[in-house]
């Protein structure tokens, strides 16, 4: 037995065969691989596989329930002569750019506001979450009812008081519509940034206050050289997601006006869902999902610049 | 006890309405004759499952959940049902079809079967045997019924899209009776509209309400979306004199219609706001449910659309078709289940318990006495022979269906009728997109 034993080792090598893999298996260097391999596999499975997807089919003539042809950049071509796509494409970024720049002075404002010693701290603070807390569908809803053409109480107010003759037709004209429903957003997304700014608010230590107002700052100073230096990192965050989340809205434009009045509202996104869902190309609607990547894109890098640079973050120049 | 033969089973369709109030044992009894004689014999332990378009009437529900224990209680069949709002069926319905699992019957909206008509069941000896027995099929049923020479669905029922009035307001601006023709039509909307009791009719994004009107208003000056051979034809004179008329209509109308959405003339109609619109018989079962509005329900009515140059009913009603998956183990099973359905012992008492939102599509059941018992739901009975099929003269597949869903023709009228576009703009636009959705 020994004998057969040692012959086949000096047969083989000395020592058992080592593959490849047994190296891989045991190195230090790709254990850390090992170990990311699991949330790895997570995050292409939930999130590029999908991504990946949806930029195929923007490519094929796909429609519900039937697998589609590859046709290049058709859906686009078609896409950039589509005055609708255009509309929606100029809807989203009024909507973005109006609904983040009031959403962030207001939400800056009012966390200034609780920030400072107030009676009923706890309850008012907790009083401006509401609106983001109800669900979106039901303040869309109320907001429905609100700009209702014949019911809606602020016409009804207004005409009481006789300060105008008719109902205001707040969803029927292009460009009250989009006011209305650029309000509704904010009205939503207010409270999100309010308290999230509030809390980096407390985070600024008051010595550095104090310091300030023996040196003489005036309250603008004290914002301006203090507070919004140290807040930065939280803005560049907070105005990230709510950029983000506007841009993608949804929720609100289809319970208020799905897309009308002629398209006057559309967003890329509602767009995307009536013509791949309801209307069944969901190449064409892929496409237009896609179209929204650049933009959101564009909005990470910024933040994501911003958030890598300490200098621009405390509120100096650039390096 | 009645006792029922094989004979007056099949004898039964000449009774209509007094097998219509069969209810617990005797139900039960004519269901298992029922079973016994049906050509169809369902196979050893088989089981069904079904995808059904979400309710609009709890009633109508209840009534159908009746018929399916009967079914399954003759028959030893046990049936699934699930629900969907009538606008998901149709996705999860072209999934199935693909991927060949998913319930054995779907039962949706229109251009369903015709999204993929060889991946349903042949079901031309079903349609053929309720044929005959109930006094034929109207047309517009075996346009969305049939392909080919085969039938690839069972059309179950319509739901109806008609003039919704009041009356009182009407005599005032000078009419005995409701306008059938576009031009008295558009006398009485200026005339209401003049005695401060206007009417609307939506012009958003409402998929029911203002697809009906509009395609009613395009078809009856004789303008077509596509030709018979899908070739699109919008762009035509006479799709302009519609969108002339259209607005003429509008500006009689209440202010607001724009932004409408489904339930917006229904909440304006019974808050008095406006005395006339299109809709479902929903208006009228709200109104005479609701003590405080019996004043609205007693004072209102229906009528067909006016009819215009066309000289025809030119309205647009949906179709509510029940197919069977070509995947499907028993095949014999969901055929003596579509054919259970519309049998009259089982058929009679669910579209009563609708209340005239459903509408049959067999002739023999015009004697049904939901649309006698209140004159007012009469008119609804007519619906599936006045309706034309979804895409006008071209095919009612899913072409038909996404110019529609995508409101194509909706947006049409509105970009004109608002102002924001002129004539030559507004069919520009639609043609454009309709060229892509028709092309080969």
């Amino acid at each position: 037995m020994a004998e057969a034993a040692l012959g086949t080792r000096t047969k083989r090598e000395t020592y058992p065969h080592v593959t490849a893999w047994d190296r891989l298996k045991v190195n230090r260097e790709w254990l850390a691989w090992w170990f990311m391999l699991p949330a790895g596999a997570f995050l292409v499975l939930f999130l590029a596989y999908p991504l990946g997807l949806g930029v195929w089919l923007s490519f094929t003539d796909t429609r519900i329930g039937r697998s589609g042809v590859f046709i290049g950049l058709e859906n686009y071509e078609w896409l950039w002569d589509d005055s609708v796509f255009w509309i929606s494409v100029f809807n989203t970024l009024l909507y973005t750019g109006v609904a983040s720049a009031v959403k962030f002075a207001v939400g800056l404002y009012l966390a200034l506001l609780l920030n400072e010693n107030l009676p009923f701290k706890a309850i008012i603070r907790s009083v401006v979450l509401i609106p983001f807390i109800v669900p979106t569908v039901l303040s869309a809803i109320a907001f429905w009812w609100l700009f209702d053409s014949q019911f809606s109480i602020i016409s009804w107010s207004l005409r009481k008081l006789h300060l105008i003759s008719t109902n205001i037709d707040f969803l029927g004209d292009p460009w009250t519509a989009r006011w209305s429903v650029i309000f509704a957003n904010i009205w939503r997304g207010v409270p999100f940034i309010a308290i999230t700014l509030l809390a980096g608010l407390q985070t600024v230590s008051p010595s550095l206050y104090e310091a300030a107002t023996i040196d003489g700052a005036s309250t603008w100073q004290r914002f301006r050289f203090i507070t919004y230096p140290l807040l930065t990192p939280i803005i560049a965050v907070v105005m990230t997601f709510s950029v983000l989340f506007t841009f993608t809205d949804f929720q609100l434009i289809w319970v208020l006006t799905r897309g009308g009045p002629v398209n006057a509202t559309h967003l890329m996104a509602t767009l995307s869902y009536q013509r791949a869902i309801l209307g069944g190309h969901l190449g064409e609607g892929a496409a237009i999902a896609t179209a929204m990547i650049p933009f959101l894109l564009a909005a990470i890098l910024i933040s994501w610049f911003g958030l890598q640079r300490r200098k621009w973050q405390q509120g100096e120049s650039n390096d | 006890m009645t006792n029922f033969t094989r004979r007056t089973v099949i004898q039964g369709g000449t009774a209509l309405a007094a097998a219509g109030a069969l209810t617990g044992p005797a139900l039960f009894e004519w269901a298992r004759a029922w079973a016994q004689a049906a050509p169809w014999k369902p196979e050893k332990d088989a089981k069904l499952s079904m995808l059904r378009w979400k309710y609009f009437v709890q009633s109508e529900d209840e009534a159908f959940v009746k018929l399916i224990e009967a079914f399954t209680k003759a028959t030893g069949i046990p049936v699934d049902i699930s629900r969907e709002s009538y606008e998901d069926v149709q996705p999860k319905a072209s999934v199935a079809a693909n991927t060949g699992t998913g319930p054995d019957l779907f039962w949706g909206l229109y251009s369903l079967p015709h999204l993929f008509p060889q991946k349903c069941v042949d079901v031309s000896d079903v349609a053929d045997y309720l044929g005959k027995k109930y006094g034929g099929w109207v047309d517009s049923a075996v346009k969305y019924g049939k392909e080919g020479n085969k039938w690839i669905s069972v059309p179950i029922c319509y739901s109806g899209a008609l003039m919704n009035y009041r009356i009182k307001s009407m005599n005032a601006a000078g009419f005995q009776k409701f306008p059938t023709t576009t031009d008295e039509f558009l006398e009485y909307a200026k005339a209401t509209k003049k005695n401060n009791t206007p009417g609307g009719m939506a012009l958003g994004h409402a998929s029911g309400d203002a697809n009906t009107w509009v395609h009613w208003c395009l078809w009856t000056h004789n303008g077509q979306v596509v030709d018979k051979d899908d070739k699109v034809i919008l762009n035509s004179p006479e799709t302009a004199k519609a969108l002339e008329y259209a607005k003429q209509l509008y500006e009689n109308m209440i202010p607001g219609v724009v932004s409408w959405n489904d339930a917006s003339n229904n909440k304006a109609f019974l808050a008095n706001e406006i005395h006339w619109t299109n809709n479902g018989i929903s208006i009228y079962v709200a109104a005479k449910k609701d003590p405080t509005k019996k004043e609205i329900a007693e004072d209102m009515n229906h009528a067909y659309f006016p009819i215009g140059p066309a000289g025809k009913p030119t309205e647009l009603h949906l179709m509510y078709p029940i197919l069977a998956m070509t995947y499907t183990k028993y095949p014999q099973a969901c055929k003596a289940l579509i054919a259970f359905m519309l049998e009259a012992q089982n058929f009679n008492p669910w579209i009563e318990s609708a209340q005239g939102y459903l509408t049959h599509c067999l002739n023999a059941y015009d004697a049904n006495p939901v649309w006698t018992a209140d004159p007012k739901t009469t008119p609804y009975r007519d619906v599936a022979k006045r309706t034309l099929t979804a895409g006008g003269l071209g095919s009612v597949g899913e072409k038909a269906a996404t110019a529609i869903a995508d409101f194509v023709v909706v947006d049409m009228f509105a970009n004109y009728c608002s102002g924001r576009e002129d004539v030559k703009g507004a069919i520009k636009i639609a043609e454009r997109q309709l060229s892509r959705i028709y092309r080969a």
